[in-house]
């Protein structure tokens, strides 16, 4: 055996090392890429929450960008990211639309009532078929569409100051949402 | 967990409702229109993989989403689609994730390259250490180097 063929197993060694490193610096592994990135929001017809009667399609989300934010009563997430979104709504002219996820429709109209609604429309998805379309595994998520419907960005979990200043701003700067910078920051 | 696979309970034509096949498990219950169809769904829901927990089949999990899942699996099998276009359906929603056996392709190729790069190593491994068996000398002592000697001149 060669001096050299001496280092082989500190070469192995290295190597799973290496492919240790890797792997765990890798994202996080409960965060799945979307599917949808890139692509067309899906078609649907739904319910609004706050008037029954009213069918909403995906026509009603085109024309300018939109947040679509996945929210339900049961999820604690969602309410630790109601004030930030509350705060985009008022702070910029970006349409916000919510899709309540496998909720009870009286609660989260109460839900609506007692902590501010930030969404123009809200989309009822009783039975999560709208959530399959939309590959949500989880609430809270956040989409975040151009004016033709195109999903550009998505978040799986809460919408919070940081993703707030690292993605969402630099893509409604790109978009040209109006933003109130001075209101954003208040905080 | 529970496991779900050894409930499924089949009371199948025998029982006179046009041959219409029951399967009951721990929570869904769910009426096919063939046996065949119902071992269909249950080996789809095997396959997936469910996208909320990392290692768990869609039919080994209790989460939501898994039992959303489940359900429009089923919605597509009594639908009549095939087993390929059920797969893009999910792959389409959810992505590679939800697929076992991700497709071959530029960010999967250095998984699918693993076996046969290990087999390669393995096969160099056998082969070096095989030629260096037979490349070891024997050593002979005085008398049997004779005896060599004189069975090889026996021959001529």
């Amino acid at each position: 055996m060669s001096r050299a063929q001496l280092f082989l197993p500190l070469l192995l060694f290295l190597l799973i090392c290496g492919v240790g490193y890797v792997g765990f610096s890798l994202n996080d592994r409960h965060q799945l890429p979307s599917a949808l990135l890139n692509k067309p929001f899906p078609e649907f017809d739904a319910v609004s929450l706050l008037d029954p009667e009213r069918r909403v399609s995906k026509d009603d989300l085109l024309g300018r960008p939109t947040l679509v934010n996945v929210w339900a009563t049961w999820c604690p997430t969602c309410k630790s990211e109601h004030d930030e979104l509350l705060r985009i709504a008022a702070a910029t002219d970006v349409r916000l639309v919510g899709v309540n996820y496998k909720d009870d429709s009286a609660e989260a109209r109460n839900w609506l009532a007692q902590y501010g609604n930030p969404y123009e429309l809200v989309v009822v998805d009783a039975d999560g078929a709208l959530g399959v379309e939309l590959g949500v595994y989880g609430a809270p998520e956040t989409f975040l569409l151009d004016s033709a419907g195109q999903v550009i960005y998505k978040r799986v979990g809460d919408v919070n100051p940081r993703i707030w200043r690292d993605q969402l701003q630099p893509r409604f700067a790109e978009l040209g949402v109006q933003v109130d910078v001075e209101m954003m920051s208040a905080r | 967990m529970i496991a779900r696979m050894a409930l499924l309970v089949l009371l199948s034509g025998t029982s006179g409702f046009n041959g219409a096949v029951l399967a009951a498990s721990t929570v869904d219950v769910l009426t096919f229109e063939s046996a065949q169809q119902q071992r269909r769904y249950q080996a789809l829901i095997d396959e997936f993989r469910c996208p909320k927990c990392l290692n768990t089949n869609l039919s080994g999990s209790d989460a939501p989403i898994a039992q959303d899942l489940r359900r429009s699996v089923y919605r597509l099998v009594r639908d009549g689609q095939s087993d390929q276009q059920i797969r893009d359906f999910l792959q389409q929603r959810y992505g590679d994730f939800v697929l076992y056996k991700p497709p071959f392709s530029g960010r999967t190729a250095f998984i699918w390259l693993i076996p046969i790069g290990l087999l390669l190593i393995g096969a160099m491994v056998l082969f070096a250490l095989q030629n260096r068996g037979r490349r070891r000398p024997v050593a002979l002592s005085a008398q049997e180097t004779q005896r060599v000697d004189r069975l090889l001149a026996d021959d001529d």
